[in-house]
């Protein structure tokens, strides 16, 4: 599988990735240097998804990658504390992720730090709260 | 003394050529754009949200509600994530069933992608062809699921009945028809001198930026990539069919359009062949064994389909509860729409409609 061979190699530069069940993990810290290393040498041109999940105490910022036109996928997760929710962005190694990260940060609450425009897309601007966080409260709906 | 400045000119929310609750923003130098704005979010409705309050069952109807023009495409790949999350192998009959459905609905979504973009550019001869076989496909739906855009057809499993007597002679008609009438659309839009003197040239997108900015679909390949994941990563049974990817050359508006009027010839292959194979089929279920009440492990999955506005993605995290923990919607309108501003900036006011027509965005995709 794609992530053990990429996770076997790039163990001497990044500490602290690791394979879990096919995903690549890696820390917030050394997230951008490991992105440009996957587009560059890995030859993972295409950002095809970026999302984030609300865990509770911890947020994951969860990226697909694939390689254009081959159609090869991997998945890379990082966690982010919730109390100092922030990510590097990484638009500058797939530009494509602007809109992806105003998304997240609209509904999620994530920040990304050097992104070049972050602000709310689908929810209104003087809209309060992050809808998706699993402790925002709503009016009206079913209960979870 | 004379005093130029920039104007500001709000396009929509409310305007027939933004295909839906879109507002653009956009800044003009006299006729010239300088830049654009889009603004979305008008028809928000929370779907991911939602989806956590529901079962895995519950969430196939508000697929249909993203892209509601080809509403199959939206239920296949929710269903595939979920199966693929608990493993379940469906029978051949099922797969058959899907992929004739869902190449049914790209048509149709193309059909809306050409004929309005006639109608955008002036042509209106040129919009009501395609609705012509637009509407039969949708009486064939009605025969299928009873209902005309969103059939919430597909299940976890399956699909909810076997194609019904009636529809087999109405196919083969359709298919018998449609080549000629591809030819038609030919004829009055890709022929016409108009058409091609408003699309030709107009917003190009190159190879490079197309990839860097995650474009996909018809957007993607009327700028040369060959990149379906019919052919690249196929699900399904897509394997087995024989059939071409269409690329463009030069990555403008024309393109992009006649990318799609490619597909519908190669999804009407797709269809024939698919139709031939599934006859030769004994007749048997069309649900795999699943229990009433699904309940997948513990675990996320991320699956992929080429929809008809282009890669459709649904990310799927499962705590091993009936409801889904998050679902995610990788909306293909929503990152098409990005590259907008780049496309359209020195090209004059009206060139916007067609730059964005041929973008060809859906808003309740793009909203979610």
């Amino acid at each position: 599988m794609e992530s053990n061979k990429v996770a076997e190699q790039l163990q001497e530069y990044f500490q602290s990735i690791g394979n879990n069940r096919k995903v690549l993990t890696v820390s917030p810290d050394e997230l951008i240097p490991l992105m440009y290393r996957l587009r560059d040498e890995y030859e993972f041109n295409y950002l095809t998804d970026e999302t984030a999940v609300d865990y509770g105490d911890y947020f994951e910022v969860i990226y697909n990658l694939s390689r254009v036109p081959q159609g090869d996928i991997l998945m890379v997760k990082t966690k982010v504390d919730k109390e100092k929710a922030e990510v590097p962005s990484v638009f500058e190694v797939w530009p494509g992720a602007i809109w992806f990260e105003r998304e997240i940060f609209d509904l999620l609450g994530i920040k990304f730090t050097n992104h070049p425009d972050l602000r709310r897309i689908l929810l209104d601007d003087s809209f309060e709260g992050h809808p998706l966080r699993k402790d925002f409260q709503w009016v009206g709906g079913r209960e979870v | 003394m004379l005093r130029t400045e920039e104007f500001t000119l709000n396009m929509g929310p409310q305007h027939p050529a933004t295909h839906g609750v879109l507002r653009l923003i956009l800044h003009l130098d006299g006729e010239t754009i300088v830049k654009v704005e889009p603004v979305v979010g008008y028809l928000h409705r929370g779907i991911e949200k939602l989806a956590e309050a529901r079962t895995y069952t519950q969430v196939i109807p508000y697929t249909d509600r993203l892209d509601y023009l080809a509403a199959m495409l939206n239920n296949l790949g929710y269903v595939q994530a979920v199966e693929k999350l608990m493993g379940i192998e469906i029978p051949e009959r099922a797969e058959y069933i899907r992929i004739i459905v869902s190449e049914m609905s790209r048509i149709a979504s193309h059909c809306i992608a050409v004929g309005t973009y006639a109608l955008d550019l002036g042509g209106f001869t040129g919009f009501m062809y395609p609705f012509r076989e637009r509407e039969k496909l949708m009486d064939m739906f009605e025969m299928i699921s009873g209902s005309r855009m969103t059939h919430s057809y597909m299940r976890i499993g399956g699909v909810a009945a076997d194609l019904p007597e009636e529809f087999y002679p109405a196919i083969k008609k359709f298919l018998k028809e449609f080549p000629s009438c591809v030819d038609e659309y030919d004829g009055l839009i890709t022929g016409n001198e108009i058409f091609q003197a408003r699309t030709k040239g107009v917003g190009v997108l190159s190879q490079e930026k197309a990839v860097q900015y995650s474009i996909s679909g018809p957007t993607l390949r009327g700028s040369g990539v060959n990149y379906d994941l019919r052919k690249a990563r196929p699900y399904g049974i897509y394997d087995r069919f024989d059939f071409e990817v269409p690329v463009g050359e030069k990555g403008d508006c024309f393109d992009r359009y006649y990318c799609r009027i490619q597909e519908m010839r190669q999804s009407h292959r797709i269809i024939e062949q698919a139709l031939e194979q599934l006859e030769e089929l004994p007749g048997g279920p069309v649900m795999a064994k699943v229990p009433k009440v699904l309940k997948p492990p513990k675990g996320e999955v991320y699956h992929e389909i080429e929809g008809a506005k282009g890669i459709l993605g649904y990310y799927v995290v499962s705590d091993g509860t009936t409801k889904p923990y998050r679902v995610h919607i990788r909306r293909p309108s929503f990152i098409n729409l990005d590259l907008l501003d780049e496309m359209c900036r020195g090209w004059k006011i009206a060139d916007v409609v067609a730059i964005l027509g041929s973008i060809d965005i859906v808003l309740g995709e793009v909203d979610c």
